[in-house]
Protein backbone atom coordinates (compact mmCIF):
# COMPACT_ATOMS: atom_id res chain seq x y z
CA UNK A 1 0.00 0.00 0.00
CA UNK A 2 1.40 3.38 -0.97
CA UNK A 3 1.51 6.41 1.23
CA UNK A 4 0.08 9.79 0.25
CA UNK A 5 1.09 11.23 -3.09
CA UNK A 6 3.98 13.69 -3.19
CA UNK A 7 3.68 17.45 -2.98
CA UNK A 8 2.84 17.76 -6.68
CA UNK A 9 -0.41 15.98 -5.91
CA UNK A 10 -1.52 18.90 -3.76
CA UNK A 11 -0.78 21.29 -6.66
CA UNK A 12 -2.60 19.18 -9.25
CA UNK A 13 -5.60 18.29 -7.06
CA UNK A 14 -7.52 21.61 -7.34
CA UNK A 15 -7.20 21.54 -11.12
CA UNK A 16 -8.26 17.91 -11.33
CA UNK A 17 -11.25 18.66 -9.16
CA UNK A 18 -12.06 21.65 -11.36
CA UNK A 19 -11.93 19.41 -14.42
CA UNK A 20 -14.32 16.83 -12.94
CA UNK A 21 -16.60 19.64 -11.73
CA UNK A 22 -16.67 21.16 -15.22
CA UNK A 23 -17.58 17.76 -16.64
CA UNK A 24 -20.51 17.63 -14.24
CA UNK A 25 -21.60 21.13 -15.28
CA UNK A 26 -21.39 20.21 -18.99
CA UNK A 27 -23.42 17.07 -18.42
CA UNK A 28 -25.98 19.06 -16.48
CA UNK A 29 -26.26 21.58 -19.31
CA UNK A 30 -26.77 18.82 -21.86
CA UNK A 31 -29.32 16.96 -19.73
CA UNK A 32 -31.11 20.22 -19.04
CA UNK A 33 -31.50 20.94 -22.74
CA UNK A 34 -32.73 17.42 -23.33
CA UNK A 35 -35.21 17.67 -20.45
CA UNK A 36 -36.56 20.91 -21.88
CA UNK A 37 -37.16 19.13 -25.18
CA UNK A 38 -34.54 21.13 -27.08
CA UNK A 39 -32.03 19.63 -29.46
CA UNK A 40 -28.65 18.99 -27.84
CA UNK A 41 -25.90 20.05 -30.22
CA UNK A 42 -22.33 19.20 -29.28
CA UNK A 43 -21.56 22.78 -28.34
CA UNK A 44 -23.96 22.52 -25.38
CA UNK A 45 -21.15 20.93 -23.37
CA UNK A 46 -19.20 24.18 -23.75
CA UNK A 47 -22.00 26.15 -22.09
CA UNK A 48 -20.45 26.11 -18.58
CA UNK A 49 -17.14 27.40 -19.97
CA UNK A 50 -18.92 30.20 -21.81
CA UNK A 51 -20.91 31.04 -18.70
CA UNK A 52 -17.72 31.09 -16.62
CA UNK A 53 -16.05 33.43 -19.10
CA UNK A 54 -19.11 35.69 -19.03
CA UNK A 55 -19.15 35.79 -15.23
CA UNK A 56 -15.44 36.64 -15.21
CA UNK A 57 -15.85 39.79 -17.26
CA UNK A 58 -19.30 40.96 -16.18
CA UNK A 59 -19.48 43.79 -13.69
CA UNK A 60 -20.59 42.89 -10.16
CA UNK A 61 -23.85 44.17 -8.73
CA UNK A 62 -23.64 45.95 -5.42
CA UNK A 63 -25.99 45.70 -2.48
CA UNK A 64 -26.48 48.19 0.32
CA UNK A 65 -24.20 47.66 3.35
CA UNK A 66 -22.99 44.18 2.48
CA UNK A 67 -20.67 42.46 4.95
CA UNK A 68 -18.14 41.99 2.16
CA UNK A 69 -15.54 40.21 4.29
CA UNK A 70 -17.89 37.47 5.47
CA UNK A 71 -19.56 37.27 2.05
CA UNK A 72 -16.33 36.58 0.16
CA UNK A 73 -15.09 34.31 2.95
CA UNK A 74 -18.24 32.20 2.73
CA UNK A 75 -18.11 31.90 -1.05
CA UNK A 76 -14.42 31.02 -1.14
CA UNK A 77 -14.75 28.45 1.64
CA UNK A 78 -16.93 26.27 -0.61
CA UNK A 79 -14.22 25.43 -3.11
CA UNK A 80 -11.42 25.32 -0.52
CA UNK A 81 -13.28 22.79 1.62
CA UNK A 82 -14.12 20.76 -1.49
CA UNK A 83 -10.39 20.51 -2.23
CA UNK A 84 -9.67 19.60 1.41
CA UNK A 85 -12.33 16.88 1.29
CA UNK A 86 -11.01 15.54 -2.02
CA UNK A 87 -7.50 15.42 -0.54
CA UNK A 88 -8.27 12.28 1.47
CA UNK A 89 -10.01 10.49 -1.43
CA UNK A 90 -7.68 7.83 -2.82
CA UNK A 91 -7.16 8.45 -6.55
CA UNK A 92 -6.88 4.75 -7.27
CA UNK A 93 -4.57 3.59 -4.49
CA UNK A 94 -3.17 6.72 -2.91
CA UNK A 95 -4.80 9.94 -1.74
CA UNK A 96 -3.02 13.28 -1.77
CA UNK A 97 -3.20 13.31 2.02
CA UNK A 98 -3.05 9.97 3.78
CA UNK A 99 -4.61 10.30 7.22
CA UNK A 100 -5.56 7.70 9.79
CA UNK A 101 -8.74 9.74 10.39
CA UNK A 102 -9.58 10.37 6.73
CA UNK A 103 -13.30 9.62 7.11
CA UNK A 104 -13.67 12.12 9.95
CA UNK A 105 -11.57 14.61 7.98
CA UNK A 106 -14.03 14.43 5.07
CA UNK A 107 -16.90 14.94 7.49
CA UNK A 108 -15.20 17.92 9.13
CA UNK A 109 -14.57 19.56 5.75
CA UNK A 110 -18.23 19.03 4.96
CA UNK A 111 -19.43 20.69 8.17
CA UNK A 112 -17.56 23.85 7.13
CA UNK A 113 -20.26 24.11 4.47
CA UNK A 114 -22.73 25.02 7.22
CA UNK A 115 -20.69 28.13 7.89
CA UNK A 116 -19.90 28.81 4.22
CA UNK A 117 -23.48 28.72 2.95
CA UNK A 118 -24.90 30.72 5.83
CA UNK A 119 -22.21 33.38 5.42
CA UNK A 120 -22.89 33.52 1.69
CA UNK A 121 -26.54 34.14 2.45
CA UNK A 122 -25.84 36.62 5.25
CA UNK A 123 -23.09 38.67 3.61
CA UNK A 124 -25.16 40.20 0.85
CA UNK A 125 -27.51 41.92 3.31
CA UNK A 126 -30.53 40.81 1.33
CA UNK A 127 -33.69 39.01 2.42
CA UNK A 128 -33.59 36.36 -0.29
CA UNK A 129 -29.99 35.48 0.47
CA UNK A 130 -30.62 35.23 4.20
CA UNK A 131 -33.64 32.98 3.64
CA UNK A 132 -31.45 30.74 1.50
CA UNK A 133 -28.78 30.63 4.20
CA UNK A 134 -31.27 29.66 6.90
CA UNK A 135 -32.80 27.06 4.61
CA UNK A 136 -29.40 25.48 4.11
CA UNK A 137 -28.84 25.34 7.87
CA UNK A 138 -32.17 23.57 8.30
CA UNK A 139 -31.31 21.18 5.49
CA UNK A 140 -27.89 20.54 6.99
CA UNK A 141 -29.51 19.75 10.32
CA UNK A 142 -31.50 17.09 8.48
CA UNK A 143 -28.84 15.40 6.36
CA UNK A 144 -25.85 15.70 8.70
CA UNK A 145 -26.62 12.89 11.17
CA UNK A 146 -27.69 10.31 8.56
CA UNK A 147 -24.55 11.17 6.60
CA UNK A 148 -22.29 10.82 9.65
CA UNK A 149 -23.80 7.42 10.35
CA UNK A 150 -23.37 6.38 6.70
CA UNK A 151 -19.67 7.31 6.89
CA UNK A 152 -19.34 5.50 10.20
CA UNK A 153 -21.04 2.40 8.79
CA UNK A 154 -18.48 2.12 6.01
CA UNK A 155 -15.63 2.72 8.48
CA UNK A 156 -17.16 0.13 10.79
CA UNK A 157 -17.21 -2.49 8.03
CA UNK A 158 -13.52 -1.91 7.40
CA UNK A 159 -12.53 -1.41 11.04
CA UNK A 160 -10.61 1.73 10.16
CA UNK A 161 -11.12 5.47 9.69
CA UNK A 162 -8.42 5.47 7.00
CA UNK A 163 -10.11 5.81 3.60
CA UNK A 164 -7.37 3.74 1.93
CA UNK A 165 -8.03 0.86 4.31
CA UNK A 166 -11.79 1.22 3.85
CA UNK A 167 -11.27 0.79 0.10
CA UNK A 168 -8.86 -2.12 0.67
CA UNK A 169 -11.38 -3.91 2.90
CA UNK A 170 -13.71 -4.30 -0.08
CA UNK A 171 -11.43 -6.61 -2.04
CA UNK A 172 -13.86 -9.51 -1.76
CA UNK A 173 -17.20 -7.75 -1.60
CA UNK A 174 -18.11 -4.14 -2.29
CA UNK A 175 -19.73 -2.43 0.66
CA UNK A 176 -22.62 -1.30 -1.54
CA UNK A 177 -23.77 -4.94 -1.68
CA UNK A 178 -24.27 -5.38 2.05
CA UNK A 179 -24.69 -1.71 3.05
CA UNK A 180 -27.17 -0.52 0.43
CA UNK A 181 -28.99 1.77 2.87
CA UNK A 182 -25.75 3.51 3.84
CA UNK A 183 -24.90 4.01 0.17
CA UNK A 184 -28.29 5.52 -0.65
CA UNK A 185 -28.16 7.77 2.42
CA UNK A 186 -24.68 8.93 1.44
CA UNK A 187 -25.88 9.81 -2.05
CA UNK A 188 -28.89 11.68 -0.64
CA UNK A 189 -26.52 13.59 1.63
CA UNK A 190 -24.23 14.28 -1.33
CA UNK A 191 -27.16 15.89 -3.15
CA UNK A 192 -28.23 17.79 -0.04
CA UNK A 193 -24.79 19.11 0.90
CA UNK A 194 -24.27 20.57 -2.57
CA UNK A 195 -27.89 21.90 -2.46
CA UNK A 196 -28.44 20.18 -5.75
CA UNK A 197 -31.49 18.83 -7.55
CA UNK A 198 -34.24 17.80 -5.14
CA UNK A 199 -32.45 19.61 -2.33
CA UNK A 200 -31.84 22.89 -4.13
CA UNK A 201 -34.36 24.84 -2.09
CA UNK A 202 -31.61 26.90 -0.36
CA UNK A 203 -31.01 28.31 -3.84
CA UNK A 204 -34.66 27.96 -4.84
CA UNK A 205 -36.35 30.21 -7.36
CA UNK A 206 -39.21 30.74 -4.87
CA UNK A 207 -36.78 32.88 -2.87
CA UNK A 208 -35.36 34.64 -5.95
CA UNK A 209 -32.36 32.32 -5.99
CA UNK A 210 -31.78 32.04 -2.22
CA UNK A 211 -28.08 32.04 -1.36
CA UNK A 212 -27.28 32.81 -4.99
CA UNK A 213 -29.70 35.74 -5.17
CA UNK A 214 -27.32 38.65 -4.82
CA UNK A 215 -24.21 36.96 -6.15
CA UNK A 216 -22.96 38.25 -9.46
CA UNK A 217 -19.81 38.25 -11.54
CA UNK A 218 -16.77 36.54 -10.07
CA UNK A 219 -18.47 35.98 -6.71
CA UNK A 220 -21.20 33.95 -8.37
CA UNK A 221 -18.64 31.99 -10.40
CA UNK A 222 -16.69 31.10 -7.24
CA UNK A 223 -19.79 29.82 -5.45
CA UNK A 224 -21.05 27.83 -8.46
CA UNK A 225 -17.62 26.27 -8.97
CA UNK A 226 -17.54 25.36 -5.28
CA UNK A 227 -20.95 23.73 -5.56
CA UNK A 228 -19.96 21.57 -8.54
CA UNK A 229 -16.63 20.79 -6.87
CA UNK A 230 -18.48 19.49 -3.78
CA UNK A 231 -20.72 17.38 -5.97
CA UNK A 232 -17.60 15.93 -7.59
CA UNK A 233 -15.79 15.43 -4.26
CA UNK A 234 -18.79 13.63 -2.74
CA UNK A 235 -19.10 11.39 -5.80
CA UNK A 236 -15.36 10.70 -5.61
CA UNK A 237 -15.65 9.81 -1.92
CA UNK A 238 -18.53 7.38 -2.49
CA UNK A 239 -16.24 5.20 -4.63
CA UNK A 240 -13.65 4.23 -1.97
CA UNK A 241 -16.39 4.07 0.68
CA UNK A 242 -18.87 1.79 -1.07
CA UNK A 243 -17.77 0.89 -4.62
CA UNK A 244 -14.45 -0.85 -4.00
CA UNK A 245 -12.19 2.15 -4.70
CA UNK A 246 -9.85 1.49 -7.63
CA UNK A 247 -10.55 -2.24 -7.80
CA UNK A 248 -11.26 -3.61 -11.27
CA UNK A 249 -9.75 -5.83 -13.97
CA UNK A 250 -7.16 -4.85 -16.59
CA UNK A 251 -7.22 -1.04 -16.31
CA UNK A 252 -5.02 0.83 -13.80
CA UNK A 253 -6.70 1.59 -10.51
CA UNK A 254 -6.88 5.38 -10.95
CA UNK A 255 -8.78 4.91 -14.20
CA UNK A 256 -11.27 2.60 -12.50
CA UNK A 257 -11.70 5.14 -9.73
CA UNK A 258 -12.31 7.86 -12.29
CA UNK A 259 -14.81 5.76 -14.25
CA UNK A 260 -16.82 4.90 -11.11
CA UNK A 261 -16.69 8.52 -9.91
CA UNK A 262 -18.00 9.81 -13.23
CA UNK A 263 -20.77 7.20 -13.19
CA UNK A 264 -21.91 8.28 -9.69
CA UNK A 265 -21.59 11.94 -10.70
CA UNK A 266 -23.69 11.35 -13.81
CA UNK A 267 -26.39 9.73 -11.68
CA UNK A 268 -26.36 12.68 -9.26
CA UNK A 269 -26.62 15.17 -12.14
CA UNK A 270 -29.37 13.13 -13.81
CA UNK A 271 -31.44 13.25 -10.63
CA UNK A 272 -31.56 17.04 -10.86
CA UNK A 273 -33.56 16.98 -14.08
CA UNK A 274 -35.84 14.14 -13.07
CA UNK A 275 -36.93 14.77 -9.48
CA UNK A 276 -38.96 17.63 -8.05
CA UNK A 277 -37.57 19.84 -5.31
CA UNK A 278 -38.26 18.68 -1.74
CA UNK A 279 -39.19 21.46 0.65
CA UNK A 280 -36.72 21.81 3.51
CA UNK A 281 -39.33 21.48 6.26
CA UNK A 282 -40.59 18.25 4.69
CA UNK A 283 -37.09 16.84 4.21
CA UNK A 284 -36.42 17.63 7.87
CA UNK A 285 -39.02 15.15 9.06
CA UNK A 286 -38.20 12.60 6.37
CA UNK A 287 -34.55 12.69 7.42
CA UNK A 288 -35.22 12.30 11.14
CA UNK A 289 -38.12 9.88 10.99
CA UNK A 290 -37.16 7.70 8.00
CA UNK A 291 -33.49 8.06 7.08
CA UNK A 292 -32.05 8.17 10.58
CA UNK A 293 -33.72 4.99 11.94
CA UNK A 294 -32.94 3.21 8.67
CA UNK A 295 -29.25 4.04 8.83
CA UNK A 296 -29.05 3.20 12.54
CA UNK A 297 -30.46 -0.26 11.78
CA UNK A 298 -27.97 -0.56 8.92
CA UNK A 299 -25.09 0.34 11.25
CA UNK A 300 -26.38 -2.19 13.77
CA UNK A 301 -26.49 -4.95 11.15
CA UNK A 302 -22.97 -4.11 10.02
CA UNK A 303 -21.61 -4.10 13.55
CA UNK A 304 -23.23 -7.48 14.24
CA UNK A 305 -21.64 -8.89 11.08
CA UNK A 306 -18.26 -7.43 12.02
CA UNK A 307 -18.40 -8.92 15.50
CA UNK B 1 8.77 24.92 10.96
CA UNK B 2 6.51 23.38 13.55
CA UNK B 3 7.43 26.12 16.01
CA UNK B 4 6.54 28.80 13.46
CA UNK B 5 3.19 27.13 12.79
CA UNK B 6 2.48 26.71 16.50
CA UNK B 7 3.20 30.39 17.21
CA UNK B 8 1.21 31.51 14.15
CA UNK B 9 -1.85 29.46 15.06
CA UNK B 10 -1.54 30.64 18.65
CA UNK B 11 -1.55 34.28 17.59
CA UNK B 12 -4.54 33.64 15.32
CA UNK B 13 -6.41 31.88 18.13
CA UNK B 14 -5.88 34.67 20.66
CA UNK B 15 -6.45 37.48 18.15
CA UNK B 16 -9.73 35.92 17.01
CA UNK B 17 -10.72 35.42 20.67
CA UNK B 18 -10.17 39.14 21.34
CA UNK B 19 -12.07 39.99 18.16
CA UNK B 20 -15.13 38.16 19.52
CA UNK B 21 -15.65 40.87 22.12
CA UNK B 22 -14.47 43.79 19.98
CA UNK B 23 -16.46 43.58 16.75
CA UNK B 24 -19.98 44.99 16.59
CA UNK B 25 -21.55 42.51 14.20
CA UNK B 26 -22.89 39.37 15.86
CA UNK B 27 -22.20 37.34 12.74
CA UNK B 28 -18.58 38.45 12.83
CA UNK B 29 -18.31 37.71 16.56
CA UNK B 30 -19.64 34.17 16.07
CA UNK B 31 -17.33 33.40 13.21
CA UNK B 32 -14.35 35.00 14.94
CA UNK B 33 -14.98 32.48 17.71
CA UNK B 34 -15.03 29.74 15.07
CA UNK B 35 -11.66 30.94 13.74
CA UNK B 36 -10.29 30.71 17.29
CA UNK B 37 -11.54 27.13 17.57
CA UNK B 38 -10.12 26.18 14.17
CA UNK B 39 -6.72 27.57 15.19
CA UNK B 40 -6.79 25.52 18.41
CA UNK B 41 -7.80 22.47 16.36
CA UNK B 42 -4.74 23.06 14.18
CA UNK B 43 -2.61 23.24 17.35
CA UNK B 44 -4.06 19.92 18.48
CA UNK B 45 -3.11 18.36 15.14
CA UNK B 46 0.41 19.78 15.59
CA UNK B 47 0.42 18.15 19.03
CA UNK B 48 -0.10 14.75 17.47
CA UNK B 49 -3.82 14.47 18.25
CA UNK B 50 -5.15 14.29 14.70
CA UNK B 51 -8.46 12.74 15.73
CA UNK B 52 -9.22 15.28 18.45
CA UNK B 53 -8.21 18.15 16.18
CA UNK B 54 -10.46 17.06 13.32
CA UNK B 55 -13.26 16.30 15.77
CA UNK B 56 -12.93 19.82 17.17
CA UNK B 57 -13.31 21.27 13.67
CA UNK B 58 -16.39 19.12 13.07
CA UNK B 59 -18.15 19.89 16.34
CA UNK B 60 -17.28 23.55 16.62
CA UNK B 61 -18.25 24.44 13.05
CA UNK B 62 -21.70 22.99 13.54
CA UNK B 63 -21.97 24.56 16.97
CA UNK B 64 -20.99 28.00 15.73
CA UNK B 65 -23.34 27.80 12.74
CA UNK B 66 -26.21 27.06 15.12
CA UNK B 67 -24.96 29.65 17.59
CA UNK B 68 -25.04 32.27 14.83
CA UNK B 69 -28.75 31.63 14.38
CA UNK B 70 -29.44 32.18 18.08
CA UNK B 71 -27.24 35.27 18.17
CA UNK B 72 -29.15 36.87 15.33
CA UNK B 73 -32.44 35.77 16.89
CA UNK B 74 -31.91 37.19 20.38
CA UNK B 75 -29.51 40.10 20.12
CA UNK B 76 -30.49 43.65 19.43
CA UNK B 77 -28.57 45.09 16.51
CA UNK B 78 -27.32 41.76 15.10
CA UNK B 79 -25.51 43.16 12.09
CA UNK B 80 -23.66 45.78 14.11
CA UNK B 81 -24.83 48.59 11.88
CA UNK B 82 -25.49 50.71 14.98
CA UNK B 83 -22.52 50.17 17.32
CA UNK B 84 -23.56 49.88 20.97
CA UNK B 85 -21.97 48.74 24.18
CA UNK B 86 -23.45 45.74 25.97
CA UNK B 87 -21.09 45.29 28.90
CA UNK B 88 -21.20 45.82 32.62
CA UNK B 89 -18.34 46.33 35.05
CA UNK B 90 -15.83 46.45 32.23
CA UNK B 91 -12.94 47.67 34.34
CA UNK B 92 -13.38 45.04 37.04
CA UNK B 93 -13.72 42.25 34.48
CA UNK B 94 -10.64 43.47 32.63
CA UNK B 95 -8.50 43.59 35.77
CA UNK B 96 -9.65 40.14 36.89
CA UNK B 97 -8.90 38.73 33.41
CA UNK B 98 -5.45 40.32 33.27
CA UNK B 99 -4.72 39.13 36.79
CA UNK B 100 -5.74 35.59 35.81
CA UNK B 101 -3.51 35.74 32.76
CA UNK B 102 -0.53 36.93 34.80
CA UNK B 103 -0.98 34.17 37.38
CA UNK B 104 -1.55 31.43 34.81
CA UNK B 105 1.20 32.70 32.54
CA UNK B 106 3.68 32.92 35.40
CA UNK B 107 2.72 29.39 36.38
CA UNK B 108 3.23 28.18 32.82
CA UNK B 109 6.68 29.74 32.61
CA UNK B 110 8.00 29.25 36.15
CA UNK B 111 6.80 25.83 37.24
CA UNK B 112 9.40 23.17 36.43
CA UNK B 113 7.21 20.85 34.35
CA UNK B 114 8.14 17.17 34.37
CA UNK B 115 9.97 15.96 31.31
CA UNK B 116 8.42 13.73 28.71
CA UNK B 117 8.07 10.05 29.53
CA UNK B 118 7.02 7.39 27.07
CA UNK B 119 5.88 7.61 23.48
CA UNK B 120 2.34 7.91 22.07
CA UNK B 121 0.87 4.62 20.84
CA UNK B 122 1.44 3.86 17.16
CA UNK B 123 -2.24 3.92 16.19
CA UNK B 124 -3.46 6.67 18.48
CA UNK B 125 -7.08 6.83 17.32
CA UNK B 126 -7.52 3.07 17.69
CA UNK B 127 -5.85 3.16 21.10
CA UNK B 128 -8.14 6.01 22.18
CA UNK B 129 -11.16 4.04 21.09
CA UNK B 130 -10.05 0.96 22.99
CA UNK B 131 -9.26 2.97 26.11
CA UNK B 132 -12.69 4.65 25.98
CA UNK B 133 -14.29 1.22 25.74
CA UNK B 134 -11.91 -0.20 28.34
CA UNK B 135 -10.14 1.56 31.17
CA UNK B 136 -11.97 4.86 30.59
CA UNK B 137 -15.38 3.23 30.27
CA UNK B 138 -16.64 5.34 33.16
CA UNK B 139 -15.90 8.55 31.27
CA UNK B 140 -17.74 7.19 28.24
CA UNK B 141 -20.77 6.20 30.31
CA UNK B 142 -20.90 9.62 31.99
CA UNK B 143 -20.59 11.39 28.63
CA UNK B 144 -23.37 9.30 27.16
CA UNK B 145 -25.79 9.82 30.05
CA UNK B 146 -24.94 13.53 30.28
CA UNK B 147 -25.61 14.03 26.58
CA UNK B 148 -28.92 12.16 26.76
CA UNK B 149 -30.00 14.19 29.79
CA UNK B 150 -28.97 17.38 27.97
CA UNK B 151 -30.98 16.51 24.89
CA UNK B 152 -34.12 15.79 26.88
CA UNK B 153 -33.91 18.76 29.22
CA UNK B 154 -32.89 21.22 26.49
CA UNK B 155 -35.88 20.27 24.37
CA UNK B 156 -38.12 20.39 27.43
CA UNK B 157 -36.90 23.89 28.37
CA UNK B 158 -36.95 25.33 24.89
CA UNK B 159 -40.33 24.14 23.66
CA UNK B 160 -43.60 25.71 24.77
CA UNK B 161 -45.84 23.08 23.21
CA UNK B 162 -46.74 19.82 24.89
CA UNK B 163 -48.85 16.92 23.75
CA UNK B 164 -52.09 18.64 24.81
CA UNK B 165 -51.28 21.47 22.41
CA UNK B 166 -50.62 19.01 19.65
CA UNK B 167 -53.39 16.45 20.19
CA UNK B 168 -56.07 18.56 21.92
CA UNK B 169 -57.19 18.75 25.54
CA UNK B 170 -58.53 15.20 25.55
CA UNK B 171 -55.75 13.96 23.29
CA UNK B 172 -58.58 13.35 20.85
CA UNK B 173 -56.89 14.18 17.54
CA UNK B 174 -55.41 11.39 15.45
CA UNK B 175 -52.93 13.66 13.70
CA UNK B 176 -51.13 16.33 15.73
CA UNK B 177 -51.71 19.97 14.90
CA UNK B 178 -48.25 21.39 14.28
CA UNK B 179 -47.24 24.78 12.90
CA UNK B 180 -45.14 22.95 10.30
CA UNK B 181 -46.58 19.84 8.75
CA UNK B 182 -43.45 17.79 8.06
CA UNK B 183 -42.88 15.41 5.22
CA UNK B 184 -44.02 11.98 6.35
CA UNK B 185 -47.68 12.88 6.07
CA UNK B 186 -48.78 12.18 9.62
CA UNK C 1 7.87 23.63 20.39
CA UNK C 2 7.67 23.56 24.14
CA UNK C 3 5.00 23.10 26.77
CA UNK C 4 5.46 26.70 28.02
CA UNK C 5 4.42 28.17 24.68
CA UNK C 6 1.17 26.20 24.48
CA UNK C 7 0.29 26.85 28.11
CA UNK C 8 0.84 30.57 27.53
CA UNK C 9 -1.53 30.53 24.54
CA UNK C 10 -4.05 28.53 26.58
CA UNK C 11 -3.77 31.01 29.46
CA UNK C 12 -4.38 33.89 27.06
CA UNK C 13 -7.47 32.19 25.61
CA UNK C 14 -8.77 31.41 29.09
CA UNK C 15 -8.29 35.00 30.26
CA UNK C 16 -9.96 36.52 27.22
CA UNK C 17 -12.87 34.15 27.74
CA UNK C 18 -13.02 35.06 31.42
CA UNK C 19 -13.17 38.74 30.54
CA UNK C 20 -16.06 38.06 28.18
CA UNK C 21 -17.96 35.90 30.64
CA UNK C 22 -17.64 38.52 33.37
CA UNK C 23 -18.28 41.67 31.39
CA UNK C 24 -20.91 40.79 28.80
CA UNK C 25 -24.57 41.39 29.50
CA UNK C 26 -26.14 39.20 26.86
CA UNK C 27 -26.49 35.52 27.74
CA UNK C 28 -25.31 34.49 24.29
CA UNK C 29 -22.13 36.57 24.59
CA UNK C 30 -21.46 35.16 28.06
CA UNK C 31 -21.65 31.69 26.56
CA UNK C 32 -19.09 32.67 23.95
CA UNK C 33 -16.80 33.68 26.80
CA UNK C 34 -17.34 30.34 28.53
CA UNK C 35 -16.61 28.49 25.30
CA UNK C 36 -13.34 30.38 24.92
CA UNK C 37 -12.36 29.34 28.46
CA UNK C 38 -13.03 25.68 27.66
CA UNK C 39 -11.11 26.21 24.42
CA UNK C 40 -8.07 27.17 26.49
CA UNK C 41 -8.57 24.12 28.71
CA UNK C 42 -8.63 21.88 25.63
CA UNK C 43 -5.40 23.32 24.30
CA UNK C 44 -3.71 22.98 27.70
CA UNK C 45 -4.93 19.39 28.02
CA UNK C 46 -3.65 18.46 24.57
CA UNK C 47 -0.30 20.09 25.28
CA UNK C 48 0.10 18.32 28.66
CA UNK C 49 -0.67 15.00 27.03
CA UNK C 50 1.90 15.49 24.28
CA UNK C 51 4.72 16.97 26.35
CA UNK C 52 4.37 15.10 29.66
CA UNK C 53 2.67 11.72 29.36
CA UNK C 54 1.95 10.71 25.76
CA UNK C 55 2.02 7.01 26.64
CA UNK C 56 -1.16 7.08 28.70
CA UNK C 57 -4.38 8.27 27.09
CA UNK C 58 -5.78 10.20 30.07
CA UNK C 59 -4.97 13.54 28.42
CA UNK C 60 -6.82 12.58 25.26
CA UNK C 61 -9.89 11.55 27.24
CA UNK C 62 -9.73 14.85 29.13
CA UNK C 63 -9.84 16.85 25.89
CA UNK C 64 -12.76 14.72 24.72
CA UNK C 65 -14.61 15.45 27.97
CA UNK C 66 -13.91 19.18 27.51
CA UNK C 67 -15.45 18.99 24.03
CA UNK C 68 -18.55 17.34 25.46
CA UNK C 69 -18.74 19.96 28.21
CA UNK C 70 -18.80 22.60 25.53
CA UNK C 71 -21.63 20.90 23.64
CA UNK C 72 -23.67 20.44 26.83
CA UNK C 73 -23.05 24.02 27.91
CA UNK C 74 -24.23 25.37 24.61
CA UNK C 75 -27.35 23.21 24.40
CA UNK C 76 -28.45 24.05 27.94
CA UNK C 77 -27.47 27.70 27.59
CA UNK C 78 -29.63 28.18 24.52
CA UNK C 79 -32.49 26.22 26.05
CA UNK C 80 -32.48 28.49 29.11
CA UNK C 81 -32.13 31.60 26.95
CA UNK C 82 -35.06 30.48 24.85
CA UNK C 83 -37.15 29.80 27.94
CA UNK C 84 -36.35 33.22 29.45
CA UNK C 85 -36.91 34.95 26.13
CA UNK C 86 -40.30 33.31 25.76
CA UNK C 87 -41.34 34.25 29.29
CA UNK C 88 -40.28 37.90 29.36
CA UNK C 89 -38.64 38.92 26.09
CA UNK C 90 -35.18 39.59 27.49
CA UNK C 91 -31.77 38.16 26.78
CA UNK C 92 -29.75 40.13 29.34
CA UNK C 93 -28.53 38.62 32.58
CA UNK C 94 -29.18 41.88 34.43
CA UNK C 95 -32.91 41.55 33.72
CA UNK C 96 -33.01 37.98 34.98
CA UNK C 97 -31.59 38.52 38.45
CA UNK C 98 -34.70 37.51 40.44
CA UNK C 99 -32.85 34.89 42.44
CA UNK C 100 -30.15 37.29 43.62
CA UNK C 101 -29.89 36.80 47.38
Amino acid sequence: MTDGLALWGAVVLPFGLLLVATTAASLSAALGSAAAGRAVPVRTVLQPVQEAARLLVVRRRRTQHPDALLWRLGGGTLFVTAVLAAAVVPIGDAPVLRSEVGVVWFNAAETLLWAALWLTGWGGNSVAGLIGGYRFLAQALAYELPMMLALITAALGAGSLDVVQVAAAQEDLWFVVWMPVAFVVFLVAALALSFWGPFSQPAGSDAAGGVLAELSGVDRLVVLVGRYAWLAAAAGMSVPLFLGGGAGPLLPSWLWWLAKTLAVLAALVWVRWRWPVVRVDRFEEIAWVVLLPAIVVQALVVSLVVI
Amino acid sequence: MELVLAVAFGIVAVAAAVAVFVVDSMARATYALLVSFLAVAAELVLLGSAYLGVLTVLMMTVEMAVMGVFMIMYMMNPAGLMPMSMVHNKRGALSIAIGTFVVLGAGALLVPWPSRTGEPPAELTRALGFSLMGEHMLAMIVIGVALLATMISAVLLATDRGRYDRYGDELERDTPRDPVAGGVGR
Amino acid sequence: MSLDLFLLIAAALFSVGLYGALSQQSVVMIMMGLELMVNGVMLAGGAYWWFVAPASLDGQVLVLVALVVMAVEMAMGFAVTTAIFRARDVDLTDSAADLRG
